[in-house]
């Protein structure tokens, strides 16, 4: 590679259509997995997607908000794996199975 | 000079309150003392009023107060608490007030023992404040006011012991009976209403006197409305069949409400309406005719009661139908004087049984009693006084006012007067000879229930029956003349067409004839030949059972009215409307709520997955609908369609 290919700016659509496809990937992710694991991870995939578009228009439009808010849901994304997690580990010492479709009652 | 007319009503009010709220917890002393005090002080702003009223320290007559707030303002339509005293309503308010304390009085002593002594004096005092209020009104939504609030306090008093099936049974009928004349009442206020644009007594009668050849039509219906109203309280034929079977209520009740001021509340209303009758030839024909009839048919069944309340229910029934044979030959004063005496003796009779009824420990049966007259002097000398002066002997109370009335039929100067006349002059015959049946079965020859020991009553009870007994006896010294100039700027003045001095003297002495009479056949009916009645009886088993059983009216109108009017309601309102329509559509909303269910609750599965895809459907849709610029698709779509179809 040489160096001016480096300096080049990647256009803004790349970044933008690269978000889309990570939130769609978590979002079918979200629809088709069984495991509960992997659906959770699908959503953390989804902030994730959703953080990348927030960078992006900020590095666009010089504004720092943008990248503020990266921190912000970098941090109720941590807070959410912590209680999810939890939760996971509650409902699979209860009924010993992550499987979602098996996991359909409020009720034991 | 204020006179301070809203005190009148709302003291008594104050009474009811404290003893409706707190009575169940308040010593008996206390509750009596309230019972009596706010009833009293009320009196005493009457008396003050009429005191005012006398001197002339009233700046005029009628003397209104109007409540300040006002209470109905739609339109051109004003209605207010107004208060107005006139003669009229300062007659009646002595007459409420007054016997209503006596009586308040009275219970103390009667009621004494009896259970839910608070709630009695409370709805005694309730009575008092809708009475008052119905009197002093100015207006005839107001009147109306009072007239439901008698009607409830009634009801409430006649249901007093409600643990008894009949007596529940008689308020309810009480009730339902009246609201028959309710009716009348409201229509009469609707009517009113379109064709004066006023409640107001005081304007009524203005344009009434500015167009004094406006008779007949409208202000006929008008007033025969009324008169149905006035039917209903004032237990008038066809609907005085309530009045006997309240007396299920305890007695100072019958006597108060049923006998001396509510059930007068009729005849008040025709006096306080009176130009309307008088612009009105028929309806006053009706009243008359409706009066008269009532007064013998009512004396005619007092003949054989047994039930010595009943016997005085019907005469109060029978005095009743005197007052508006009054009234319905424009007598308004005779009627409102006979009101008044009425008032005084019925309430001395109703409260002299009452006395009977306590000392003979309950016993209502006229052929239980006997020989009273030694174990009860005062009650016996009392009751004597009553009886003379509702036979209308000389010269006790109901003389005068009788003999009023039935002068201002007979001066009427036409047949149908005279008619009248001779129907009221039976009814003095048979009422002399009820009451002395009355008189001679209790208190005279030997007792016939050995077992019972009667005592005489307290003196709380007995002080009232001696007031009451010097009123029956002087009440009626006034003179109608006297008293018909001091109530004509209230009532107006009707000039009798055919009377004369000399003509009173003589239907005055044949009344009093006719008095004696009853009274000397009672006493050889009961005194002398005691097995004369039964053998009477016996001789026309017919014509007794008839009296014996009222004419079977309550057995008519339960086979003619009450009893297709339960199959309408069970057929028509209970299965049709009720079970049918109401309870169809309830049971359709149900149904649309149960389906709509069954097919919701899929939706809500509780598999993640769904709701995860319903999640991310609803967010395209959303996206969809905020990305598409449906203002600018929509109208382009459709001009392409329209486009597409044109050409």
């Amino acid at each position: 590679m040489n160096a001016a290919l480096l300096q080049q700016d990647v256009p803004l659509n790349w970044y933008l259509l690269l978000s889309a496809a990570l939130f769609c990937l978590g979002v079918i992710g979200f629809l088709i997995k069984r495991n509960l694991i992997t659906v959770f991870m699908s959503i953390e995939l989804m902030l994730n997607a959703v953080n990348l578009s927030f960078v992006t228009f900020a590095h666009q439009w010089g504004a720092v908000k943008g990248q503020i808010f990266v921190f912000f849901v970098m941090m109720v994304a941590a807070a959410e794996a912590a209680v999810g997690l939890a939760i996971i580990i509650a409902v699979f010492r209860a009924r010993a199975t992550l499987a979602v479709d098996r996991i359909d009652l409020m009720k034991l | 000079m204020n006179a301070h007319l809203w005190l009148i009503p709302l003291l008594p009010f104050a009474g009811f309150l404290l003893n409706g709220i707190l009575g169940s917890r308040l010593p008996k002393a206390l509750v009596s003392t309230i019972a009596l005090l706010f009833p009293l002080a009320s009196f005493a702003v009457v008396a003050v009023a009429a005191v005012n009223f006398f001197t002339g320290a009233l700046p005029h007559i009628p003397y209104v107060e109007t409540c300040p707030l006002g209470w109905i303002n739609a339109g051109t339509l004003h209605i207010g608490f107004s208060f107005a005293l006139d003669q009229l309503s300062l007659v009646m308010l002595l007459v409420v007030t007054g016997i209503g304390f006596l009586i308040h009085v009275y219970s103390v002593g009667y009621m004494a023992h009896e259970e839910g002594y608070w709630r009695f004096f409370a709805y005694l005092n309730l009575f008092l404040f809708f009475m008052t209020v119905l009197v002093l009104s100015a207006n005839a939504l107001l009147m109306f006011v009072g007239w439901e609030g008698v009607g409830l306090a009634s009801y409430l008093l006649i249901g007093f012991y409600f643990k008894k099936t009949s007596a529940a049974d008689a308020g309810k009928k009480a009730f339902i009976v009246n609201r028959i004349g309710d009716f009348g009442f409201l229509i009469a206020m609707f009517l009113l209403l379109a064709n004066f644009g006023t409640l107001t007594f005081s304007e009524i009668s203005n344009q009434l006197a500015s167009n004094p050849g406006w008779t007949g039509g409208v202000i006929t219906v008008i007033a025969l409305c009324l008169m149905l109203g006035a039917d209903g309280k004032s237990a008038q034929i066809p609907l005085y069949i309530w009045l006997p079977d309240a007396m299920e209520g305890p007695t100072p009740v019958s006597a108060l409400i049923h006998a001396a001021t509510m059930v007068t509340a009729g005849v008040y209303m025709v006096a306080r309406t009176h130009v309307l009758f008088d612009h009105s030839p028929f309806a006053l024909g009706v009243v008359a005719v409706i009066g008269a009839a009532t007064a013998i048919f009512a004396a005619t069944i007092g003949l054989v009661q047994n039930d010595i309340k009943r016997v005085l229910a019907y005469s109060t029934v029978s005095q009743l139908g005197y007052m508006f044979l009054g009234c319905g030959v424009a007598a308004y004063s005779a009627s409102i004087f006979h009101l008044m005496t009425h008032a005084f003796f019925k309430a001395l009779l109703f409260l002299a049984a009452g006395s009977v009824i306590h000392g003979m420990g309950g016993e209502q049966d006229l052929r239980k009693m006997g020989g009273l007259r030694k174990k009860m002097p005062v009650t016996f000398i009392v009751t004597t006084i009553g009886v003379l002066a509702i036979a209308g002997i000389f010269p006790f109370a109901g003389f005068f006012s009788k003999d009023a009335i039935l002068y201002a039929a007979f001066a009427q100067g036409t047949t149908a007067g005279i008619v009248l006349w001779f129907v009221g002059l039976v009814t003095a015959l048979l009422t002399s000879f009820y009451m002395f049946r009355l008189w001679y079965l209790t208190f005279m020859g030997e007792p016939r229930s050995p077992e019972v020991h009667p005592h005489e009553s307290p003196w709380s009870m007995l002080g009232p029956l001696v007031i009451l007994a010097a009123l029956s006896v002087c009440g009626g010294w006034i003179g109608i003349e006297r008293f018909s100039e001091f109530l004509t700027p209230a009532v107006g003045f009707h000039p009798l067409a055919g009377g004369s001095e000399r003509l009173e003297l003589i239907l005055s002495i044949v009344a009093v004839l006719v008095a004696l009479e009853g009274w000397a056949i009672a006493d050889m009916f009961y005194r002398r030949k005691p097995q004369r009645p039964a053998q009477y009886a016996a001789a026309v088993p017919g014509g007794y059972n008839l009296l014996l059983n009222k004419y079977f009216v309550d057995e008519i109108y339960a086979a003619i009215i009450v009893r297709p009017l339960l199959a309408i309601s069970k057929v028509v309102l209970g299965w049709v409307v009720d079970a049918g329509i109401l309870g169809g559509a309830a049971w359709l909303l149900g149904g649309i709520a149960l389906f709509a269910g069954a097919i919701l609750q899929r939706w809500q599965s509780g598999n993640l997955r769904s709701y995860a895809a319903w999640l991310a459907a609803g967010a395209a849709a959303v996206l969809l609908f905020v990305l598409v610029q449906w203002t600018a698709v929509w109208p382009n779509t459709l001009n392409f369609i329209l486009n597409v179809a044109g050409h």
